[in-house]
């Protein structure tokens, strides 16, 4: 959003001026005056482009689109900033400029070198990733569109030429070029049908209208083509924004005003489909669109272990102040005493390091120099080497063949890189449920015509419940017969059902089974004129497509939802093929009989009063072939019961009791109704609803509503219809093996209650014995009380609910929380919020209905922030794209709901059963690479960085170092960084299998064990005793007498050299001792980093003179290499410094060893494949005391039957009524 | 959001060849299953790894010791002496005078000595690790003298009066050592000391110039060491070759000389010193020092004690290891070790 708040201000300052200058005032004037005039601020005069006339049109944003982070001339600034931004990389800029200065300890190429690789690194790839994206705008921007240039001619521009006020035509299958308003199409009713994927992420078909009562005018000779040299209306309209389903605004042509609304606006990226073409005027450009508007930067995340690694980085510069005070004192001190009587130094003459009379100011100096020299503390490659491990551990999840959906061909895809050790450390789930648990493909099953059911297969809900019961049935033969007697049914449609069920699957979205409805045979029903009506009704009442297969003839619909998709299939089925859609009518081919030929039966559509989310419902107003003005209704059950006549409720006591059966049976319902209308009746209503249509102004969607809803009256019920959310493959089993790893759960659904505990109760998040607290506030409280009253009570209803856990904390028992949307908006008010998520983290499973987009977001925030725990958020549609940008971690399933929610994503899987891989697997292997990295990565610096310290001291606190100043430089970015990047890209602790099998191996993560302080600090210990090490031991060993046979004593250099030989050893060494998976990779970098030390200090040293600084000239084949005490002292220092971590690793392997260690041993032992009854027994021991999933199911029968109690299951439900 | 422009990729449409495309490849790298050795510290592994650094430490450890033991070292302090009793309340005065500043000892050889002896001599608190005296030099001008006037690096010693460079340049020149030892045995038989030899070749070869020559070296209104014969050139200069290879502490050891004879236990050799370089000032000591070496260089218990503890500590380690194993074994891959195991939780 920053960013187009940079974009609109250089629009305005320099476009405006450059360009226009003088009509500016004139624009103003114009746009003020007709603002008051229609109320529409924006002002644009069509097909006026080319037009050379006083005026000229105001100026609009040009169609160009950019996408990308920088520009030509800003990538540099703004790029360089961002890296300097981090504290890290800003104290190494400092530090790298002042090494140009005499302050510096060392020369500058030890400073810069590495800091410009490091920053380098990072400006590529950012400018790798921007490139990408101008590549991408590109692209979009030279995509060619047809525009009007004047006299009727249209010629082909580019995307980024288009203005605001130009005639476009676009043809089948071509994206629209900027938003469009439909003034034409192919078809004489102007309608034409588009595809919004990239916008909303919906796959079905829309509906556009293009202006009705509006004559364009004609060329003489065709009278399709219009003759638009002379069409020169003018629009006026709202200003841009981003809200995809609202438009307002008129056309004024030949005096006459016709009204706008959404319906005539065709938005930039959604697609036109089976429509020859259309043409439109532009009405917004470039990032005026409404796509553009909706663009938001995703929030960029941070994992935790990288806000804890901020904090060691923080310590560490704590650590450098405090040992740069120690040596700016050390050095003032003897500055002040010592120094004048080093006579050898010339005190007397003050030079650039120091001054005698002069001490403090000298001491301040040196505390400039002091933190440049233990800037080593701080790992300067740590950001960058974190980044590419990140990146490589991102290819691995990407490549994953376990996650590659072979059905859809979607692999895995990690969006953001920076997550990955996060996905080892979630402590709750919170998931949508369509389309994420269930597959969004909905199948009619059942229905409920005059209150009669029909469709005898049972759904899969109860299917489960029927085997669930059956398979308890045989583990215990004698459980109560009374308890299972209830079941025998069911388990007789089970079997029954199994013979053809592979049959009647054929049918995509139609499950129904049931003789008396099909073949026509429902003619025979005593209610058949009902079911007529209900037929039609499905027929009718939507806002679908038909498409004929050109190859097979069959009718296949492109529906606004997957339910009315079904609806049609089963009216299709019925016999009520609906064939052909025109912009005021339906044509359905009706088959009343088998023997009569089926007829053609065209409904004139009057109005269509649209399905939205808060309305619930939609309506259509036809005129059937006898004249008749009928009005068809379908909407949520709750909704349709309100509106009833009360000569319409015939049927509605039998039909309650259905639909609460397909409630439990997991089945998602409609109610269908109907209303007879009169004449004037409608012509009265139409007046109203025609003036509140073409009216302007903010409050005209309020008066449609009302007006509709004044239509939606008196209405007599019908049916109802049951169709059935299939669960996604492998859900149940994975819910259950992320129960067991320890992750809890939650659904967000903006489902009803009943659906949603269905749905609970077959992915086995519910079960039965679990005790289900239902806070709910009743409707007519809603309605009627006053705000405090309803949360009193919805508090009450909570603290009661506490105690009731808190009770029964001794007995094991389980509850389920369900909490429905409304009620939801008072639980996460602020005061309440906090007794909400108490209550909701003491139950095992939580399920939140009928939860708005916004909600579900809240919820998540207030898990993240209230328990401070990981959260993950999953998804797949538009509605939960807050949530995933809540969460911190946002997965999407790319699944058939669109981009949406992957593109606001983290990570985007196929299904929602990779999400155990995902997490148990990569989650863990990545939180363990990434914190042992880290740990190894401060241990290394600070071994190296101390031994500087402690050299300073005895140089009485002068700053030299024993070191090239090359070693420093190539110390981080070359000589360590291999081995350390191989481990946190290939260290893996257990095998991926074991990690399926054990899942409470999952918890290391959660409960962060691996990345904790005590490890921290151990870590940073392990450094500093082994800088002390290094130091003290060398500094023996060489000196001060000889160090080899001829006599020769050791200089400053070589013992810096052989110090540092320990240095590079030591630290390989341990690196060799953290990894618990030495591929060969591993060993070659490892062996690799210390075979290249060598070599460096031999090319070094063997540099001629004139090249290099001489300091380690020839050092290493004629002063180090006869020396026996150089190979003396490396092999002590590297046994020394690493025999703590050594004894330490095995004690704790030996007589105290964590779970993963026990598991290599027996994968070792190969216990695996000889000792399965062990393995199968500790298999089903690794896991999470948990309450949810099948094994908790099976679990809690068990308890039960060996409790051999009759206990009786207690299910409190509260209401508040 | 970059992809908002870009012509959606529709799944259901797409030929299937497409999407095959998608389909990560296998390789054992991607899949993450390359071949590894996973080591495991058994019980076995972690005793004889002990032991293993026991076994070769501790022999290491008695060579380094029994090494160190043949080494004959005398250490002889002089500073102290060879400043006159009339001056000792004021040394600095006296090491600044022009007076007499020679001074004799002798020392007893205490066990038998084989050539070559080396000389050293041993200065304490001296910072010739300081970094402004580790700067103050040219190496360019030592080994060029086309680089005579190269001595930017060289302040505060760098040229007289600012005009005239010095070569060689720099404090670290400047302050040269100069006292100087002279050996004879009891019975007046001069010990000669070979000075050849004792600087790196290479620092000879490449470092010091052969047509380098001091030049207005110690002609300043401050003298600070030793003054060099402007006659011979840098590379045979060895003194202060061995001078300017800093040392890495305040106290260090810097050769003087070889003494190529042998010399017999019993011994009394007398030595005659120039006492000239101010040590006084800082109060540092001055000592003279005679060694042998062996393989391992001068005397030095250090390293084959610290070899024979570590050796020693590790047999202690494996013996406490073998022990706690013997006492309380863990059987490898103990499913009772695991930590559901050790805490159930309810099960």
């Amino acid at each position: 959003m920053a960013r187009g708040g940079i974009r609109e201000k250089l629009r305005r300052s320099s476009l405006y001026t450059l360009a226009n200058i003088r009509t500016k005032p004139s624009y103003r004037k114009e746009e003020a005056a007709s603002e008051e005039l229609s109320g529409y601020p924006r002002v644009i005069f069509v097909n006026q482009q080319t037009v050379s006339d006083d005026t000229p049109p105001p100026i609009f944003c040009t169609n160009y689109v950019s996408t990308t982070k920088y520009t030509l001339f800003n990538f540099l600034p703004i790029a360089l900033f961002e890296q300097f931004n981090r504290v890290a990389n800003f104290y190494f800029l400092v530090a790298a400029g002042l090494t140009f200065t005499d302050y510096a300890p060392f020369d500058w190429p030890s400073q810069v070198v590495p800091l410009a690789l490091v920053v380098g690194f990072s400006l590529a790839k950012e400018l790798y990733e921007d490139l990408q994206r101008h590549w991408q705008d590109m692209t979009a921007n030279c995509q060619k569109a047809t525009v009007h240039v004047g006299n009727g001619v249209f010629e082909s521009k580019q995307w980024r030429d288009v203005c605001v006020g130009d005639i476009v035509k676009v043809k089948k299958d071509e994206f629209f070029p900027a938003d469009l308003l439909l003034l034409q199409s192919s078809y004489e009713d102007g309608m034409s049908y588009v595809e919004t994927m990239n916008l909303d992420g919906e796959t079905n078909l829309k509906v556009k209208r293009a202006l009705q009562n509006m004559s364009l005018p004609v060329v003489a000779d065709d009278d399709k083509a219009v003759h638009f040299s002379d069409f020169r209306p003018t629009i006026r309209c709202e200003n841009p924004n981003s809200n995809l389903y609202t438009f307002t605004g008129n056309l004024e042509y030949n005096g006459h005003i016709h009204p706008l609304d959404p319906a005539q606006l065709l938005l930039r990226d959604s697609k036109l489909r089976n429509t020859e073409y259309i043409y439109g005027v532009v009405v917004f450009t470039g990032n005026d669109t409404k796509v553009m508007q909706n663009t938001t930067q995703s929030p960029s995340k941070r994992s935790k272990i990288e806000l804890q690694m901020d904090k060691i980085i923080y310590l560490l510069f704590g650590l450098l102040i405090f040992i740069s005070i120690v040596s700016a004192s050390g050095f003032g001190y003897v500055v002040r005493n010592l120094v004048p009587l080093w006579w050898y130094l010339m005190p007397e003459v003050p030079g650039e390091d120091f001054d005698i009379n002069n001490f403090f100011v000298s001491g301040l100096r040196h505390l400039v120099t002091a933190l440049m020299l233990y800037g080593y503390l701080v790992p300067i490659s740590l950001y960058v080497s974190i980044e590419a491990v990140k990146i490589l551990q991102a290819r691995f999840i990407n490549n994953d063949l376990h996650l590659y959906d072979e059905v859809t061909g979607v692999p895995a895809n990690a969006r953001t890189s920076n997550l990955n050790e996060q996905l080892g450390q979630v402590d709750t789930i919170l998931s949508d449920k369509t389309g994420t648990l269930t597959c969004n493909q909905m199948d009619f099953l059942k229905c409920s015509i005059a209150g009669c059911p029909y469709g005898k297969r049972p759904s899969e809900v109860e299917l489960a419940a029927a085997k669930q019961l059956k398979a308890l049935d045989t583990h215990d033969e004698e459980a109560s017969i009374g308890s299972l007697s209830d079941t025998t049914s069911l388990e007789a449609i089970t079997i029954t059902d199994d013979g053809n069920a592979n049959k009647s699957q054929a049918i995509k979205g139609f499950s129904f089974q049931d003789d008396r409805l099909q073949n026509a045979k429902w003619l025979k029903e005593p209610n058949a004129d009902v079911i007529l009506l209900f037929f039609r009704i499905l027929a009718v009442c939507h806002t679908a497509i038909p498409e004929i297969s050109e190859k097979t003839g069959e009718l296949t619909y492109e529906a606004e939802s997957p339910d009315e998709g079904a609806f049609l299939v089963a009216a299709r089925e019925f016999g009520f093929h609906f064939i052909k859609r025109t912009q005021n009518s339906v044509v359905v081919r009706e088959r009343l009989s088998m023997d009569q030929e089926p007829v053609e039966k065209e409904y004139n559509i009057l109005t269509l009063l649209d399905f939205t989310s808060k309305r619930k419902r939609m309506s259509v107003i036809i005129r059937d072939e006898s004249g008749q003005i009928l009005m068809f209704c379908k909407g949520a059950d709750t909704i349709i019961f309100d509106r009833l006549a009360d000569t319409g409720k015939q049927y509605l006591e039998a039909t309650t009791k259905n639909l609460n059966d397909y409630g439990e049976a997991g089945l998602r319902t409609l109610a269908l109704a109907y209303k007879k209308l009169e004449e004037n009746e409608y012509s009265d209503w139409y007046e109203k609803f025609h003036k509140a249509q073409i009216a302007s102004g903010s409050n005209r969607e309020e008066l449609l509503e009302e007006l509709s809803d004044v239509m939606e009256r008196g209405l007599t019920l019908v049916g109802a219809t049951a169709v059935e959310d299939k669960l996604q493959k492998g859900v149940p089993e994975c819910i259950d093996r992320l129960a067991l790893a320890g992750l809890k759960i939650w659904v967000l659904t903006g489902d009803k209650m009943e659906t949603a505990i269905n749905i609970g109760f077959s992915c086995s998040l519910l079960r039965q014995g679990m005790t289900q607290i239902c806070i709910v506030v009743s409707a007519e409280m809603l309605a009627e009380a006053a705000k405090h009253v309803i949360k009193e009570n919805i508090l009450s209803q909570i603290t009661t609910a506490i105690q009731t856990i808190e009770d029964k904390k001794e007995t094991r028992a389980a509850f389920a929380l369900i909490i429905d949307g409304k009620t939801l908006t008072y639980a996460l008010e602020d005061d309440m919020k906090f007794q909400f998520l108490n209550l909701a983290v003491n139950c095992a499973s939580v399920i939140c209905c009928r939860v708005s987009p916004k909600q579900k977001a809240l919820v998540v925030r207030l898990v993240k922030e209230g328990t401070g725990r990981t959260t993950l958020g999953i998804g797949d549609g538009a509605n939960d794209v807050g949530m995933i940008k809540e969460a911190d971690i946002g997965i999407g399933i790319s699944g058939v709901e669109g981009m949406q929610a992957v593109m606001a994503s983290d990570f985007s899987i196929a299904q929602f059963r990779f999400l155990e891989r995902l997490l148990i697997v990569h989650g863990h292997w990545c939180y363990k690479r990434i914190s042992k990295m880290i740990c190894y990565f401060f241990y290394k610096n600070i071994t190296l960085a101390l031994t500087l310290f402690y050299f300073e001291a005895e140089t009485g606190f002068s700053g030299q170092m024993h070191y090239d100043d090359w070693y420093m430089l190539l110390y981080n970015v070359f000589l360590t960084s291999c081995p350390v990047l191989a481990l946190g890209v290939l260290e893996k602790d257990i095998c991926a299998e074991f990690c399926l099998q054990f899942p409470a191996l999952y918890q290391q993560g959660p409960k962060n064990l691996f990345f904790d302080w005590y490890r921290i600090i151990g870590w940073l210990a392990n450094g500093v005793y082994a800088s002390f090490v290094i130091y003290i031991v060398n500094l023996r060993i060489f000196s001060p007498e000889s160090f080899r046979k001829e006599g020769q004593t050791a200089d400053m250099y070589v013992i810096g050299t052989a110090m540092f030989t320990s240095i590079i050893w030591v630290v390989n060494v341990q690196i060799f001792l953290v990894s618990h998976y030495l591929t060969q990779v591993q060993l070659h970098t490892i062996w690799g980093s210390i075979v290249v030390w060598y070599l460096i200090v031999y090319i070094y040293g063997m540099t001629p003179v004139d090249w290099s600084a001489g300091n380690i000239y020839h050092q290493l084949p004629e002063v180090l290499g006869p020396a026996y005490k150089f190979y003396l002292s490396t092999i002590f220092v590297t046994i020394l410094c690493n025999m703590p971590y050594l004894i330490h690793i095995s004690y704790q392997r030996c007589y105290n060893p964590e779970d993963h260690h026990v598991l290599q041993e027996m994968k070792n032992m190969k216990k695996d494949v000889t000792d399965t009854k062990m393995w199968k027994r500790e298999q089903v021991k690794a896991t999470q005391d948990t309450e949810i999933g099948l094994s908790a199911r099976v679990d809690a029968k068990m308890r039960l039957m060996k409790g051999r109690t009759t206990r009786k299951y207690s299910s409190l439900a509260y209401s508040s009524s | 959001m970059s992809n908002v422009t870009t012509p959606p990729m529709n799944p259901n449409s797409s030929p299937p060849r497409k999407i095959n495309s998608h389909r990560p490849t296998y390789s054992r790298f991607t899949q993450q299953e390359l071949p590894a050795c996973k080591p495991i510290l058994t019980p076995t592994y972690v005793i004889s790894a002990f032991m293993i650094v026991t076994v070769v430490f501790v022999p290491i450890g008695l060579a380094s010791l029994f090494a160190s033991r043949h080494v004959v070292e005398i250490v002889n302090r002089y500073d102290d002496y060879c400043a006159p009793y009339g001056s000792r309340s004021d040394k600095v005065r006296f090491i600044q005078s022009d007076a007499d500043k020679t001074c004799n000892t002798t020392i007893t050889v205490p066990k038998h000595m084989k050539q070559p002896i080396y000389v050293y001599y041993q200065l304490d608190n001296f910072y010739q690790n300081h970094r402004r005296y580790v700067k103050s030099r040219s190496d360019q001008q030592l080994r060029n003298k086309n680089y005579e006037n190269d001595t930017s690096t060289c302040k505060p010693e760098d040229s007289v009066n600012g005009t005239v460079p010095i070569v060689p340049c720099g404090l670290v020149a400047w302050s040269m050592f100069n006292d100087t030892f002279s050996f004879s045995t009891n019975n007046n038989v001069k010990l000669p000391i070979t000075k050849k030899g004792i600087s790196w070749k290479s620092d000879r070869d490449h470092k010091y110039g052969k047509d380098v020559f001091p030049k207005n070296f110690q002609n300043g209104s401050l003298i600070g060491g030793a003054h060099l014969n402007e006659s011979i050139p840098l590379s045979a200069q060895e003194d202060l070759i061995v001078w300017m290879r800093t040392a890495a502490l305040p106290t260090f050891r810097k050769l003087y000389g070889k003494i190529e004879v042998d010399l017999k236990a019993g011994d009394t050799i007398n030595v005659i010193m120039q006492n000239n370089y101010n040590t006084y000032s800082f109060n540092g000591k001055k000592k003279l020092v005679l060694s042998t070496a062996s393989w391992l260089g001068g005397k030095n218990n250090f390293i084959g004690v610290a070899y024979l503890v570590i050796g020693g500590l590790c047999f202690v380690l494996a013996m406490t290891f073998t022990a706690i194993y013997l006492v309380k074994p863990r059987r490898l891959g103990d499913p009772t070790y695991l930590t559901w195991n050790r805490s159930p939780a309810g099960h």
